[in-house]
């Protein structure tokens, strides 16, 4: 099983991502579980979303305390210290960070992988929410994609189709352009 | 066709499939979504019903009681204090022998305010002649929600179909959605033999003297004896059609268990994790799920129970001054076995107000009464302020 958490502020679209991951994985066959963190949100304020995946029926019906991936949809979540994002966090796992910078300026989060993607810029050139709120959620879908291998970019697009109200296919233009433009550091000793 | 959808848009298909005539519902969280979806799919004309918006719950049952009286298939849905409002009504739509279905998300009474999961709401309404079934995950709502509308309408007892807010309410997870087809061959139309027809006047609800009273409350509790049966046969026919049969209760490696952990609903999901992890170490370790808890199946419980040797019962939910409310049920159907057939129980209180229940506390419970270190029969688990626990004191944050 493997089990994800998704960082972002209300109004990003955390929540929607966890659902299209969990569509997107069961266009692969998995079995899928998606949630929201459980209680009242606040535009702006630090949220986050869960999914689980697996090849058989997913039985346990918690919260994620230990994730095998982040994907991190703001990365002043981190810069500013809002959110201790690793907690729990298996050694080895991955981090996609929405940032525009390198992979190696968060090497400091600990033994991870580190995968880099300028979502709201990909978002941005797609039009896709606006300078000050960009909507990234699609666009860094692509960019997991590439990094975990999990779901397939056809997948990814018929999962936004589905999930997505509103320009479907610039969400999915944007997802394919982030699949290509991810930076990946791997975790020492982790050969990947 | 199978498809991604949460807890709450499981019970609002599984509505449409009903193909009921009249929803008369309120918003509650976490709640609201079902009727949500319900609304769109009425809009979208995808049910042929008429949607009620009404101004509060118990106006909400109120209207599914008038449409129910006139013969109609009708739908609710509500949770914790909404349910609580519906409460004189709930009683009313049992005694007049009304086959209503209501979806209740499990949600904290208040006060503290709470939108989180716990048995409280729909457990204070167990003496209310509403049968009642809770569900582990979304398939099963989908499912049971079917089963509901058959088994009312057979008994002429209106069913409540359980699910956990949050957990089930509120997460996505795949699930088979059965075609139209299918459930219109396992659901006949609604054909109740009294029903307000304006060519025959008649008054319902009068005054009923003393010398009647009781027959109409035995018959009610006949329904209910009769209703065990029905819930089980209409599950095995379920599952003839879709391959997912269901029972009054389900049993998990139960075979040769000494050691028997007794939940409901999501829970009971998460427990089997533990159960399989235990057994893989050498404990004989079992589940038994209740769904079905009423018509409660005592006669079932103590023989699946008889000669065990711990029983573990998790109740997310407290009858106060007394125990969990689970608890007290299944210690009252062991009361007939004789003195060396009893297993030792011990009772749970556990994840009130939403409070998570992990594999390690499930694993800790277990354990913990197995090895002896647990010995009292009554526990709260995990409780932060053990002192004013103990001393009942209380500090509202």
């Amino acid at each position: 099983m493997i089990e994800i958490r998704i960082h972002g502020r209300g109004g990003q679209g955390a929540v929607i991502a966890s659902q299209i991951i969990a569509e997107a994985a069961f266009r692969e066959g998995l079995h899928v579980q998606a949630f929201p963190s459980f209680g009242s949100e606040r535009r702006g304020a630090p949220v986050a979303a869960f999914v689980r995946l697996d090849d058989e029926p997913v039985l346990v019906r918690t919260e994620i305390y230990d994730p095998d991936g982040l994907i991190v949809l703001d990365q002043s979540l981190i810069l500013q210290k809002l959110v201790d994002v690793t907690q729990g966090l298996k050694d080895g796992a991955w981090i996609l960070i929405n940032t525009p910078h390198r992979p190696e300026e968060f090497a400091h989060l600990g033994p991870y992988t580190i995968a880099t993607v300028d979502a709201s810029h990909i978002a941005l050139q797609h039009r896709l929410g606006s300078l000050t709120a960009p909507i990234v959620n699609t666009s860094i879908l692509g960019a997991f994609a590439t990094l975990t291998g999990l779901v397939s970019l056809d997948n990814l697009g018929e999962a936004i189709a589905a999930t997505v109200p509103i320009k479907p296919e610039a969400n999915i233009a944007a997802a394919r352009e982030a699949a290509a433009a991810v930076t990946t550091l791997a975790a020492a000793g982790t050969g990947r | 066709m199978r498809m991604v959808i949460k807890g709450n848009g499981a019970v609002a298909h599984a509505v449409r499939l009903a193909r009921p005539q009249v929803i008369s519902a309120y918003p509650i969280t976490p709640q609201t979504s079902i009727i949500e979806g319900i609304a769109s799919m009425v809009a979208e004309g995808k049910i042929d019903a008429k949607f009620i918006k009404v101004e509060s719950e118990h106006s909400a049952l109120a209207g599914c009681i008038a449409a129910e009286s006139a013969g109609a298939r009708t739908f609710t849905a509500t949770s914790a204090q909404g349910l609580a409002l519906m409460h004189e009504v709930i009683h009313w739509a049992a005694g007049a022998r009304l086959p209503i279905v209501l979806a209740n998300v499990n949600r904290a009474m208040a006060p503290g305010w709470s939108i989180w999961t716990d048995q409280t709401d729909s457990l204070s309404q167990r003496d209310t002649g509403w049968m009642q079934v809770y569900c582990q995950s979304a398939q099963e709502v989908v499912d049971s929600v079917i089963q509901a509308y058959k088994v009312s309408e057979k008994v002429l007892m209106p069913t409540m179909v359980i699910l956990d807010a949050f957990f089930l309410s509120h997460t996505y997870e795949d699930v088979e959605v059965p075609e139209p087809e299918l459930v219109d061959g396992f659901l006949p139309p609604l054909d109740l033999p009294q029903k307000m027809d304006l060519e025959h006047p008649a008054a319902l609800g009068n005054l009923v003297f003393p010398d009647r009273y009781m027959e109409f409350r035995r018959k009610m509790d006949l329904a209910h004896q009769v209703a065990l049966g029905v819930w089980d046969e209409v599950g095995r026919e379920w599952g003839e059609l879709t391959g997912r049969p269901y029972g009054l209760v389900e049993q998990y490696r139960m075979d040769d268990a000494e050691l028997v952990l007794v939940t409901a609903a999501t829970t009971a999901s998460t427990a089997r994790v533990v159960i399989d992890a235990l057994r893989d170490e050498g404990v004989a370790a079992g589940l038994l799920r209740l769904r079905v808890f009423r018509p409660f199946p005592s006669g079932l419980i103590r023989t699946i129970l008889a000669g065990r040797k711990q029983v573990v019962i998790l109740d997310r939910n407290c009858s106060f001054g007394h125990h969990g409310i689970f608890h007290q049920e299944i210690k009252s159907a062991l009361y007939e076995l004789s003195a060396g057939r009893q297993p030792e129980v011990h009772g749970m209180i556990v994840g009130l107000g939403g409070r998570d229940v992990k594999p390690e506390d499930i694993r800790g419970m277990l354990m913990g009464v197995w090895e002896g270190r647990i010995t009292e029969p009554v526990t709260w688990w995990n409780v932060l302020d053990a002192e004013s626990a103990e001393t009942g004191a209380v500090a509202m944050g």
